[in-house]
């Protein structure tokens, strides 16, 4: 049991790779990400098997790492007294305008949602309740939380299971045996310079989702690139990782896009749902009614209520607002308190504009576009256990694809379903760790990650955030970002393809100067392959299914009779070259899809 | 301009094995200067304003300030942590102040 700490960081400047470290850990099973679904895997996995050795590979430090690290306000799903899980993937389904989705890991993730919701209660975290001791709901499945120690509470709990958790080692590629096996990870220490190999039986993924990849509307001025919604430290490695070694991805085009406050990325269901605040336009009038009751007005889709403020916006109806104008004193101190527990910054932002949301409604616009499988399905395609397809990779909450709306009681779950399908993997095929090291691919991936940090101070190459810069302005206006109201079409894609293939062949100009910056560098690096996944996605849904998360206007309407199916696609490791196909959807819950 | 450190509170967290506000940043955006034993932030416009440094800061060295592009000078907030509660204070441009404090956990 142990947190091991980071150390202070050191002027490192190796010259080759004669110079760098490399340390070998071996474990049963490894853990790629210490955030929500990661701290689950971990103590279910030492539950089951208090004598397996487990291994966190964490790029931060796990108290305070990932997309929990501001703190949270409510758990999205959490199954009330007379609903049942079925019930749940209905609506889930329902969220993302009848599917496709994978019903069938969605049913598994709803039969465990509360009992690892309830498991954090008596972790420590404050679930509000109502004066006859039930849980207080603040929409059909959402519970409120005071969840401003949630990450720390389950990162402590990682800890006190026995897992050792290694901080800040930034993963950069995956370890495979002769036969495709995934045996472990590698990555770099981002305060000792030291490159660490970590060899395990078996492997989760749960690396978080992938921010930063489009440009955010406020990133136009120095101080202000990193308000976004999806934690921008999350950069989307774990897909990397996978598309990098021919593992599938699927429904990467199902983007998350969401409705959120505007210039500073706040929570807006906090305000809609959890208030009910309704969002209307610069005349006043509430969107949702007045130009969405066919599709359920209030309760229309999520992609719907993501997409409406800003097609106010394109129609020459914005500014857009959540009307809080009138609430009293006291239900708006319960709302501050909530943006407190997960967006403290937002409450210094509003005191930044002097304004006052009773008096004042609360401006909203639509975010970025993020790669998030907790939210909506882009992600790993993986089996019941949550295996990819690669043998020996798990994959758990974000970065497990075709199942949206797990959020973080979903991320939860799905870790403890992870954790079991490893164990099993490693059981059933008495798995046992390679005797020897395979010392040339360790060499091929350190020469790699490090190679932007030997070449030297007079070397004329690229800054890791002018790339990431690049990046995010060609995946903003090519491929469907806020600036062109999420919109793309067959040409821009083809666009982008074309200038993700340069910035690819452009990495090894990346230079250097110290390990924070070659952490970037690598990060860059995944964000343009995901990049390049996530456009072929794009490219392969030939319809409008979800607008706002998936809006081609070269083929605006949906297509039941082509595309009612997911979308997927896979990497050549030896060719580079992406192969993108369906697989078809499978309706295993009863019930009307298409409402409208 | 995200974390704002003062430097007469700031002590760089000298004798821990990494201070408190690099060890928290989930974006590695904090470190100590080793010349002035001072904490800073490497580039300001990467942070996220999650505030868990400004959370972790044992001398209460660091404020979080939202960058001027998109708020105005120039508003406050400052979380206070006990044991099993928060306490925010937070003052407004125009000088309104307000306080919320609440229980944040139940195990302790």
């Amino acid at each position: 049991m142990a947190n091991i700490p980071a150390k202070r960081a050191i002027d490192f400047r190796p010259k080759s790779v004669d110079d760098v470290k490399t340390i070998i850990v071996d474990c049963d099973l490894l853990i790629i990400g210490g955030g929500n679904a990661g701290c689950f895997v971990a103590v279910e996995a030492k539950k089951i098997n208090p004598e397996l050795k487990v291994v966190i590979m964490e790029k931060a430090e796990i108290m305070r790492s990932g997309a929990c690290s501001a703190g949270m306000d409510a758990i999205n799903t959490y199954i009330p007294n007379g609903k049942t899980p079925e019930d749940l993937v209905r609506w889930s389904r329902d969220q993302v305008g009848g599917g496709p989705l994978r019903e069938d890991l969605a049913l598994s993730n709803a039969k465990e949602l509360n009992e690892a919701v309830d498991d954090l209660e008596r972790w420590g975290l404050p679930v509000l309740r109502e004066e006859d001791g039930s849980v207080r709901y603040r929409g059909k499945w959402d519970i409120s939380i005071h969840g401003e120690q949630l990450k720390p509470i389950m990162a402590e709990k990682a800890i006190e299971c026995g897992a050792d958790v290694y901080n800040r080692i930034a993963a950069t590629g995956l370890l495979k045996d002769g036969e495709g096996y995934c045996i472990g990870a590698m990555g770099i220490h981002v305060r000792t310079g030291d490159f660490y190999v970590f060899r395990s039986k078996a492997t989760v993924n749960s690396t978080g989702g992938a921010g930063t990849l489009y440009k955010s509307y406020t990133a136009d001025s120095t101080d202000s690139g990193a308000q976004i919604w999806m934690c921008p430290y999350c950069v989307g490695s774990g897909y990397a990782m996978g598309f990098r070694h021919g593992v599938e991805l699927t429904s990467l085009e199902q983007r998350w896009v969401a409705t959120r406050t505007k210039d500073f990325c706040g929570p807006v269901d906090t305000i809609s749902v959890g208030y009910k605040a309704p969002i209307i336009n610069c005349k006043d009038e509430k969107i949702m009614e007045v130009r969405y009751k066919h599709l359920g007005g209030d309760s229309a889709p999520r992609y719907i209520r993501a997409n409406a403020p800003m097609e106010e916006w394109l129609q020459g109806r914005g500014p857009t607002y959540c009307d809080t104008r009138g609430m009293d004193k006291e239900t708006n101190w319960r709302m501050m308190c909530d943006y407190l527990n997960e967006r403290p910054s937002f409450v210094l932002f509003l005191a930044a504009r002097g304004q006052d949301p009773t008096k004042e409604p609360i401006e909203i616009f639509g975010s970025d576009p993020y790669i998030m499988g907790g939210h909506t399905m882009g992600g790993f395609w993986v089996n019941l256990d949550r295996m990819t397809t690669m043998p020996g990779l798990f994959a758990a909450g974000e970065t497990a694809g075709g199942n949206p709306n797990k959020f973080v009681g979903g991320c939860a779950a799905e870790g403890k379903i992870a954790a079991r399908g490893a164990i099993k993997y490693m059981d059933e095929n008495q798995i046992s760790l390679p005797k020897d090291l395979d010392e040339e691919q360790i060499r091929i991936e350190l020469e790699r990650v490090y190679a932007p940090l030997f070449r030297g101070g007079d070397y004329d190459g690229i800054a890791p955030r002018a790339m990431k810069d690049r990046l995010q302005r060609l995946m903003d206006e090519y491929a469907g970002g806020s600036s062109q109201f999420y919109r793309t079409n067959e040409e821009r894609l083809d666009y982008a393809l074309k200038h993700i293939a340069i910035l690819q062949d452009q990495f090894k100009y990346l230079k250097v100067a110290d390990l924070h910056e070659l952490m970037q560098a690598n990060e860059t690096m995944d964000r343009v392959d995901v990049a390049e996944a996530v456009v072929h996605h794009l490219k392969g849904r030939k319809e409008t299914r979800w607008a706002g998360w998936q809006t081609r206007t070269d083929y605006p309407e949906r297509d039941d009779e082509n595309f009612d199916c997911f979308i997927e696609t896979r990497r050549d490791p030896l060719t580079g070259k992406v192969e993108c196909f369906t697989r078809p959807y499978v309706q295993l819950v009863p019930g009307e899809r298409f409402k409208s | 301009m995200p974390p704002r450190v003062n430097l007469n509170k700031c002590n760089g967290c000298e004798g821990l094995p990494e201070s408190k506000c690099e060890e928290a940043c989930p974006g590695d955006l904090m470190a100590v200067d080793p010349r002035t034993n001072k904490a800073y932030v490497r580039f300001a416009g990467d942070c996220w304003d999650c505030m868990s440094c400004t959370k972790a800061c044992p001398t209460k060295a660091i404020e979080t300030r939202v960058p001027y592009q998109i708020g105005y000078h120039k508003a406050s907030l400052k979380p206070i942590m006990g044991s099993n509660t928060i306490t925010w204070k937070c003052v407004d441009i125009n000088g309104k102040e307000e306080t919320y404090k609440y229980r944040n956990r139940m195990d302790k």
